[in-house]
């Protein structure tokens, strides 16, 4: 307890701090807004109801590519964990692409799928899809082998093997996963915003910066990380809630 | 049950690891495989349960499972082998929950198994919060709850220390007179061999052929009685002369890799 206050203590100072160094002139606000006024652009956005479009659209992205590129890339997992054909194919495969920053394919996507939303999900999808394959089959292939010999010498049907045992066996290797995605699929979702989007968080940081707009500019990147964080707060709570046994 | 092994032989690669081992497990009795560690104890327990197959020979059942009998060869592992995310009685139910019972039926088939081990007060444990000891009772009550007709049994309580494998011995071994399950113990514990077996199956070192089968003829519920003391005691040293040399060989054998 006493060390997590410490930490508060030293954040709050660093904020301190920051705004005591703007306030006197130290830094030039146009090039590190104070933090008070990086709040208050960030009400006048709010009230304005610019902000709120920003945001939607963002989530919208996110929650798009996040969820296709975690269905795919959960089924992939599975197929290479406890299928040998699957991982014969699977593998080689998966570990060519896995390097790829996908960011890169963003204009070939364009070209496929359009300047719209298709080609940012997809972008997405494709970015999450690498890392949860990898943590899904890698999840299944930790599951300790000897509690699917016992689980085969009660004679439990294939599909029980799966549910009852390697599927719990895998998910605290899954969730893990999924932490890697989300932080992957924000990255992934300010970069392509900024390449070629006329709402979105990141598109507007990017606008914000072309005006010379710092205090809006960091209140985007503020927006960001406050996202960042909520999903890693959720993550938490699910895997409390899924994983009490440990 | 009875369970006949003819000519088992088995390889893993170039590694020849049984040769031509003829046995018969006869019904209603516990025979303990008595063997140092890498002759091929484990591999012959698998190759009675079905699990896996002899490079040669073949194993047959002879006999009917009991009524109720709802796994017929069922294990006790030497790891337990428990599902840490399910309780103490949701372990048991695992070995249930497949065989399409009626809701009832389920439920009583686990709550008289935890009552026969003890578990009852720990039903909604998980692995974790539980001894080592106490974890392989949730193992025997999941052996339990089927009914089984052969129970093999993997050193069930060599991950266990000195004490515990005591009571849990005694604790199993009254579980056991009380069905007379057809039971093979493997063990390379000596003590344990002679305090549970009908007969006990020497097996040289690896490959493992059979060196000779030595019956003990004092009833188990005498063993432990001061009178029974001396002839237990002779037949420990007649045991241990048979697998002395053999467990020294075996012994550097693995240490030399
Ligand atoms: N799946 C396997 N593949 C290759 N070698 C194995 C395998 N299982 C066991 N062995 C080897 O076979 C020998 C016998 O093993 P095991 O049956 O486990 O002996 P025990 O149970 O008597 O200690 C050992 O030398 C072991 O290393
Ligand atoms: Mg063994």
């Amino acid at each position: 307890m006493p060390v997590r206050g410490a930490a508060l203590v030293a954040f709050v100072g660093l904020v301190a701090f920051w705004e005591f160094a703007v306030a006197r002139g130290y830094v030039s606000p146009i090039f590190l807004p104070a933090p008070s006024s990086v709040l208050l652009a960030l009400g006048e956005l709010w009230n304005a109801g610019t902000l709120w479009r920003h945001v939607s659209e963002s989530l919208v992205r996110l929650a798009g590519g996040w969820t296709v590129g975690t269905g795919c890339g959960l089924a992939a997992g599975f197929a290479i964990g406890v299928w040998s054909l699957g991982r014969a194919v699977g593998v080689p495969f998966v570990s060519a692409l896995f390097p790829i920053p996908k960011i890169s394919l963003l204009p070939l996507l364009i070209l496929w799928l359009g300047i719209g939303e298709a080609s940012k999900i997809a972008t997405i999808a494709l970015g999450v899809f690498f890392p949860t394959a990898i943590a899904t089959y890698a999840a299944i292939d930790a599951v300790p082998r000897n509690l699917i010999r016992m689980a085969q010498s009660f004679d439990l049907p294939a599909a029980d093997v799966l549910r009852k045992v390697v599927l719990p066996g895998a998910l605290p290797g899954i969730l893990a996963g999924f932490r890697i995605s989300t932080s992957i699929a924000l990255i992934l979702l300010v970069s392509a915003e900024m390449i070629g989007a006329q709402y979105g968080i990141g598109a507007f940081i990017l606008q914000a910066g072309n005006l010379m707009l710092t205090d809006q500019l960091l209140a985007g990147v503020l927006l960001i990380s406050i996202l960042g964080l909520a999903l890693g707060t959720a993550l938490t709570r699910i895997e409390r809630r899924l994983l009490r046994w440990r | 049950m009875e369970l006949v092994c003819e000519g088992i032989s088995h390889r893993y690669g170039a590694l020849e690891v049984l040769d031509g081992i003829d046995l018969t497990v006869r019904a209603g009795e516990c025979l303990a495989l008595l063997g140092p560690s890498g002759c091929g104890k484990s591999t012959l327990l698998g190759i009675m349960g079905g699990i896996l197959k002899p490079s040669a020979g073949r194993v047959s059942v002879a006999g009917n499972p009991p009524a109720g009998s709802l796994n017929p060869i069922t294990y006790i592992f030497q790891d337990f082998a428990l599902l840490p995310w399910r309780t103490v009685e949701g372990n048991v139910a695992l070995a249930l929950e497949h065989r399409n019972l009626a809701a009832g039926e389920l439920r009583a088939r686990v709550g008289e198994a935890l009552a026969r081990t003890n578990l009852t007060e720990f039903s909604t444990a998980f692995p974790r919060q539980l001894s080592g000891g106490m974890r392989q009772r949730v193992g025997i009550a999941r052996a339990l709850a089927v009914d089984p007709a052969i129970l093999l049994m993997d050193e069930p309580l060599s991950a266990l220390d000195a004490q515990t494998r005591d009571l849990l011995m005694e604790d199993f071994l009254k579980l056991w007179l009380a069905t007379r399950t057809t039971s093979v113990y493997v063990t390379h514990n000596l003590h344990e061999a002679i305090r549970l077996a009908d007969r006990i199956c020497v097996l040289s070192r690896r490959p493992g052929r059979i060196k000779e089968i030595v019956a003990v003829d004092l009833p188990q519920a005498d063993r432990a009685m001061p009178v029974a003391a001396r002839a237990m005691a002779e037949l420990g040293e007649r045991l241990w002369d048979a697998i002395r040399a053999e467990a020294q060989v075996a012994e550097r054998e693995i240490a030399d890799g």
